[in-house]
């Protein structure tokens, strides 16, 4: 987190993405830098997912161009993105702690070993310590969710892509999201997130998919 | 390194918790094995001539088994995304998955033929042949079933699919396992000519699974 130069750049012109041979969106500009929130609006269908899952290079964009400009030289754009999809990536036979410590130290291999030290404290940042010794399998949605969020707050990654971060969030886990989005904001990150509901952010600029189809 | 040693250990711990697949395929093995001479009869030297072709059908069975879920159930949760954009090479995790699937599934057929050898009358320089040949030859297993799970997952349609897939190629593995156990049994082949074919076919398989299997869930990502 420290060492981040101030002038992070992600910057898509005329993107278009084609899913099952239908053009989900095309013509898609945005750009933002670092401590900048993109929200990703529009109705069921209109390409929220395919447009933060293009960015973290599990889909191809069919046209237009994805620049990144100010992260790490080495790395591809996919291994400094954090995604957190619909679904939560967690092992139901493995403990929350467990869970948390595969993700830190297999997203982490680059980097040096502080990943136990992370888990333990983004735990406690989600509010998951007490119970970090349970099967995932015991836990609720909320819980799931914010488990994976602690993934997030383990792994330092420059861009963070969340979908729906506010599913099955209660409104006190809500708050937690909305410190923990704010913090990695003020950190220089940058964050693109698809949603219904309103993040409570400032300096949030908005990106409405939907009407081009 | 580290990124695949988790994996590792991450895909191992999950096989041996309650509901992981570990002992199933060797209780299936045990099933196979056992039923055998119930159906065959108490012709003790028939079973002696047919052991090692009935170990290793029922290991070829077994090692089946368990093979779905190699990325089903990474795909199902949202694991096989981040696995899939992760710092570590595609290939070498995609190889790391299939050595934790052998380790869970495969390993536990080879330990347990030697005791299955017993119902079937094997003499012990017998058991000895045939699990040696299984240790060679159920990684060749593991890796070509990996192409059907991935292909399974990239296609999105699992089941039947994976067996009608893996069971052709895996046919030269079966038939050079059982021919170099019985060459060191019966002759009059010596038994190093097959048996080095099946080391082959199995350093062979552990090449091309990996990558094709790496390959096929990179498109299916799409």
């Amino acid at each position: 987190m420290t060492a981040r130069a101030g002038s992070l750049r992600l910057r898509g012109t005329g993107l278009a993405c084609v899913r099952g041979g239908r053009r989900v969106f095309a013509g898609l500009d945005f750009a933002l830098t670092s401590g900048e929130a993109l929200v990703l609006t529009g109705p069921n269908g209109a390409g929220k997912t395919t447009l933060l899952r293009a960015i973290a290079g599990l889909l191809r964009f069919e046209a237009g161009n994805l620049d990144w400009q100010g992260g790490d030289e080495d790395l591809l754009l996919a291994e400094q993105v954090h995604y957190l999809g619909h679904q939560d990536a967690l092992k139901p036979s493995l403990t929350v702690a467990e869970n948390l410590a595969f993700w830190a130290a297999y997203l982490n291999s680059g980097q040096s070993s502080a990943a136990a030290a992370n888990t333990a404290s983004a735990l406690a940042a989600v509010e998951l310590a007490d119970i970090a010794d349970l099967p995932a399998a015991y836990l609720s949605a909320g819980q799931r969710r914010r488990l994976s969020l602690a993934r997030l707050l383990a792994v330092s990654r420059p861009v963070w892509l969340l979908d729906e971060p506010t599913t099955a969030l209660d409104a006190r886990a809500q708050q937690m999201l909305a410190n923990v989005l704010q913090g990695h904001l003020a950190g220089g990150g940058l964050i693109v997130a698809a949603t219904h509901a309103t993040l409570p952010l400032r300096h949030v600029a908005e990106l409405r998919l939907g009407q081009a189809a | 390194m580290s990124a695949l040693a988790a994996v590792l250990k991450r895909d191992v711990r999950i096989a041996w918790r309650i509901g992981g697949g570990a002992l199933t395929g060797a209780l299936f093995f045990l099933a196979v094995v056992a039923l055998i001479p119930f159906a065959l009869g108490p012709d003790l030297a028939l079973l002696q001539r047919i052991g090692p072709a009935i170990l290793w059908l029922g290991a070829l069975l077994a090692a089946l088994l368990g093979l779905d879920r190699l990325f089903a159930d990474d795909q199902a949760d949202g694991s096989l995304d981040l696995l899939l954009t992760g710092p570590a090479l595609l290939e070498l995790v995609v190889a790391t998955k299939a050595l934790a699937h052998w380790i869970t599934t495969g390993l536990p057929l080879v330990i347990a033929a030697p005791v299955l050898g017993l119902m079937l009358n094997l003499e012990p320089r017998g058991m000895a042949v045939v699990t040696l040949t299984l240790l060679v030859g159920t990684p060749a297993l593991t890796f070509i079933g990996m192409i059907g799970a991935a292909l399974a997952v990239a296609l999105r349609r699992g089941g039947l699919l994976l067996p009608v897939l893996v069971l052709p190629m895996a046919i030269p593995v079966l038939i050079f396992g059982v021919s170099s156990a019985n060459a060191a049994l019966v002759g009059p082949m010596s038994f190093m000519t097959p048996f080095f074919i099946l080391c082959a076919l199995t350093l062979f398989s552990i090449v091309i699974g990996t990558f094709a299997a790496a390959a096929t869930l990179r498109h299916g990502m799409e």
